[in-house]
C-alpha cells in the first residue's frame, strides 16, 4: 500500500531507507500512520523497527525518502507535538522523579501539569526519589509520563514493556489506553503479541527492513493463518471416521485437526459421539501469522 | 533560542553538581588539599634542592653530629638536606638511584665522598663541597647585590598554577566527559526529542560550568588565603577576569572534546592526552625556562598558559588588566575558535 493512497494520514512515511554502510536497517519502507490509531510495528530483533521509528522520530537522519508530518515535511513545531518513549534510556542522574519531570516540562511550550502527570502515570509516591533509586516498573512509567507531557498528538512508544512484571505491563497498558481514548496517536513497538492485539488497532510486520504485512490485527489473521487447531484425545477419537474439513496428524497422545471450518469438523465430531469436555480449539494469533510470515518468533 | 529551556538545563547541570559527592570532593577537596600540603612542606622557604648523604649514622644519632669533618659554610649551606645512612653500601645504592646526590663518610679526614657522575646535581654538590674545602682567592672579584622589591614566595608563585590546574581538570572532564557520557547512555538522545535545540544545550553547559569553576575558584581561594595568607600584589577584579577568560576556554576546549563520540574510554584518552602536556608545559608546577625554545613555543599552544601567565602577572607583580591584554585576547580568540568548532561538530547521538 502506498501511503499517498490514503486520505487523512497524520504521518506519511514514503520510500524510507536508512544504511549503515552494507547493512539496509531500512529498505524502502512506505506507510501512513492514521489520526488517532495506535499503529503497531513488529518485528523480530534485528529487524529495523527501532531504526525506522527512529527515523520517523527524527533522531536519525533517513538515507533516502520522505517523511511528512500533517501533509508537510517536518518542522521545529513536530518536537512540539510529539512524544516519544525510547527503548533503552538512562535519566539525569540525581535528579528526583518530579524534578525530572519539571524539567523536562520547561523545554516545551505547552505541558500537562506535573502533580496531574504523576497522578495519572501512578508516580506520586515515588515523586521524591533519585531516578536512579526508583524499580524497572516505576522508570518505564515515568518514561511514559515524560513522553505525555507535552500533551502529544503523536506519541511513540518503542518497546515500553520490555523488561516489567506481567503487572507492571498491565498498569502500563491501562495508562496507554487512556491515551488512546483521549484520541492521541499512538506508534507502538512491541515484542508482546498479547500487547499488540490489545493495544493496536493497525499493525505492520517488519522483517528485513521491509514491511511485510500491514492490517487490523484479525484481518491479518483471517488472511494468512485461517486454519485452527483441534485436539482430541486419541482414545476418543473415532477409529472409522473421515474429517471430511480438515488435515488429521497424530501427537502423541491425541490427533490434531486443522481446518478452516473449525464448526464443520466440532459439528462431525459431535455426531459421532465425541465428548467435547476433553477437545481443544486453539483459533490462530498474530504470533502464527508472524511465524508464518518471517519463519521466526518474535523473541528471537 | 528560548532563555527557558537553556535555565532549565544550566539549573539542572548546576543542581547535579553539588549532589555528586566525588564531585564535590574532586573540585573543591584536591586543590585544597594540595595548596594546603605545599603550603606546610613549603612554610614560606624553598625546598632543599641538592641532597648529601652521610655514613656510618645509626638511628639514635642526629646527621649533625656526624658531619663535624666537613666545613661549617658547607653544613649551614641552606640548599642542601641532610641524609643519614647507616653504611657506605646503602648510601652508594641510594646514589645509584639519584635518590642522594653525593655521599659523605663521617669522621674522614681527608673528606671521603661518593658522586654519580651521571648526576648533574652531584656534580654541583661537589663543587660546592671542593670550594667550601679549599676556598678560591676570591678577592673583590665578585660583589653580591640583594633582589630589590617584591620576593615571592614559592607558594605564592604555585598558588595560581594549583587553581588553573584545577579549572583545567574540572573544565575538561565536567564538560568532556560528562557529555561523552551522556550520549553514552541516551540522555542526549532523550533530550535530542524535545523542542530543546543544540546550541541551547550547549550555552548551558558552557554558562553552568564557568559557573561551577568560578564559584569552585572563590571557595577554595578563600579556603586557603584563611590559613596560609597568600600575597597577592594585584587586583582581585583583574584576576577575576582573568580567571573567567581562562574557565571560557577550558570550558570550550571540553565543548570540542564532547561534541563527537559514545566511548568514555576514547574520551578519557583524549583528555589524558591534552591534560598532561598542558600541565607540565604550562608552568603548573615549574617553570620551563631555560627549556628549548620549541619546547617553550609549544606550549603556547596550550590555553592554560596564558591562564597561568595572566594570572602571575597579576598576582605575583601587581600588574593590571592592560598589562594582561594579550593574554586576555589570545583566550578570547581560542574560546571563539573552539566553540565554533565544537558547534559545528556537536551531535546527539553519534
Amino acid at each position: 500500500m502506498r501511503a499517498t493512497d490514503c486520505a487523512d494520514p497524520l504521518m506519511e512515511i514514503i520510500d524510507v531507507e536508512k544504511h549503515y554502510k552494507r547493512l539496509r536497517a531500512v529498505d524502502g519502507v512506505s506507510l501512513a500512520i492514521w489520526r488517532g490509531s495506535c499503529f503497531g510495528l513488529l518485528g523480530p530483533n534485528g529487524a529495523g523497527k527501532t531504526t525506522l521509528i527512529e527515523v520517523i522520530e527524527d533522531i536519525i537522519a533517513p538515507t533516502a525518502g520522505t517523511i511528512l508530518y500533517k501533509g508537510e515535511r517536518r518542522a521545529a513545531q513536530f518536537r512540539q507535538e510529539v512524544g516519544i518513549m525510547f527503548q533503552q534510556t538512562a535519566l539525569l542522574s540525581f535528579l528526583t522523579v518530579a524534578e525530572t519531570l519539571e524539567t523536562f516540562s520547561r523545554l516545551y511550550d505547552t505541558t500537562e501539569p506535573v502533580a496531574h502527570l504523576m497522578k495519572r502515570c501512578h508516580l506520586g509516591e515515588v515523586k521524591n526519589q533519585l531516578n536512579d533509586k526508583i524499580s524497572g516498573g516505576q522508570k518505564q512509567r515515568l518514561l511514559l509520563a515524560l513522553a505525555l507531557l507535552n500533551r502529544p498528538e503523536l506519541v511513540f512508544l518503542d518497546e515500553p514493556s520490555t523488561g516489567l512484571d506481567p503487572q507492571a505491563r498491565r498498569n502500563l497498558w491501562e495508562i496507554i489506553k487512556s491515551v488512546k481514548s483521549q484520541g492521541r496517536t499512538i506508534v507502538l513497538t512491541t515484542h508482546y503479541m498479547e500487547e499488540a492485539e490489545k493495544l493496536c488497532d493497525d499493525i505492520a510486520i517488519m522483517d528485513q527492513g521491509r514491511i511485510i504485512a500491514r492490517g487490523a490485527p484479525q484481518d491479518l489473521i483471517r488472511t494468512h493463518c485461517k486454519r485452527a487447531t483441534l485436539s482430541v484425545p486419541k482414545d476418543q477419537f473415532p477409529q472409522k471416521i473421515d474429517i471430511r474439513h480438515g488435515f488429521c496428524r497424530e501427537r502423541g497422545n491425541r490427533i490434531q485437526i486443522r481446518t478452516e471450518n473449525v464448526n464443520a469438523v466440532v459439528g462431525q465430531l459431535l455426531s459421532n459421539r465425541v465428548d467435547m469436555r476433553g477437545v481443544n480449539v486453539k483459533t490462530p494469533t498474530l504470533e502464527d501469522v508472524f511465524l508464518k510470515l518471517t519463519g521466526r518468533s518474535l523473541r528471537e | 533560542m528560548r532563555f527557558k529551556r537553556l535555565w532549565a538545563i544550566f539549573n539542572t547541570r548546576n543542581r547535579e553538581f553539588f549532589r555528586d559527592r566525588e564531585a564535590f570532593g574532586w573540585n573543591f577537596l584536591f586543590p585544597f588539599l594540595i595548596i594546603l600540603g605545599f603550603g606546610v612542606i613549603f612554610k614560606g622557604d624553598y625546598l632543599s634542592p641538592f641532597k648529601v648523604g652521610v655514613f656510618p649514622v645509626p638511628h639514635t644519632v642526629s646527621v649533625a653530629q656526624s658531619i663535624d669533618n666537613l666545613p661549617d659554610s658547607f653544613t649551614a649551606f641552606k640548599a642542601i638536606a641532610w641524609v643519614g645512612v647507616e653504611n657506605r653500601i646503602h648510601g652508594v645504592e641510594k646514589l645509584k638511584h639519584h635518590k642522594i646526590d653525593l655521599l659523605v663518610e663521617a669522621g674522614t679526614q681527608p673528606v671521603r665522598y661518593w658522586v654519580s657522575d651521571s648526576s648533574p646535581s652531584g656534580a654541583i654538590v661537589e663543587r660546592l663541597l671542593k670550594e667550601a674545602l679549599a676556598p678560591p682567592d676570591s678577592g673583590d672579584r665578585f660583589e653580591k647585590k640583594d633582589i630589590q622589591g617584591l620576593q615571592i614566595r614559592y607558594i605564592d608563585w604555585l598558588f595560581p598554577g594549583i587553581l588553573g590546574m584545577n579549572m583545567m581538570f574540572s573544565a575538561l572532564y565536567g564538560v568532556g566527559w560528562v557529555v561523552v557520557r551522556y550520549r553514552k547512555n541516551g540522555v542526549l538522545k532523550r533530550l535530542k526529542a524535545t523542542p530543546l535545540t543544540a546550541f541551547e544545550y550547549l550555552s548551558a553547559q558552557l554558562l553552568s560550568r564557568i559557573f561551577l569553576l568560578m564559584f569552585t575558584l572563590v571557595v577554595v581561594w578563600l579556603g586557603c588565603n584563611l590559613i596560609l595568607d597568600f600575597k597577592i600584589y594585584g587586583c582581585l577584579t583583574n584576576l577575576f577576569v582573568v580567571f573567567l577568560a581562562g574557565s571560557a576556554c577550558m570550558t570550550t576546549l571540553g565543548l570540542v572534546i564532547a561534541s563527537r563520540g559514545t566511548s568514555e574510554e576514547f574520551a578519557n584518552g583524549i583528555l589524558n592526552f591534552i591534560c598532561w602536556p598542558m600541565m607540565f608545559l604550562s608552568e603548573v608546577w615549574f617553570s620551563i625556562e631555560g627549556a628549548p625554545a620549541w619546547l617553550k613555543t609549544s606550549a603556547k599552544i596550550f590555553p592554560l598558559t596564558h591562564v597561568l601567565t595572566a594570572a602571575r602577572k597579576v598576582m605575583n607583580e601587581g600588574q593590571g588588566l592592560l598589562a594582561v591584554m594579550p593574554e586576555l585576547g589570545i583566550l578570547a580568540t581560542m574560546t571563539l575558535t573552539f566553540l565554533l568548532v565544537g558547534a559545528a561538530l556537536f551531535s546527539w547521538n553519534k
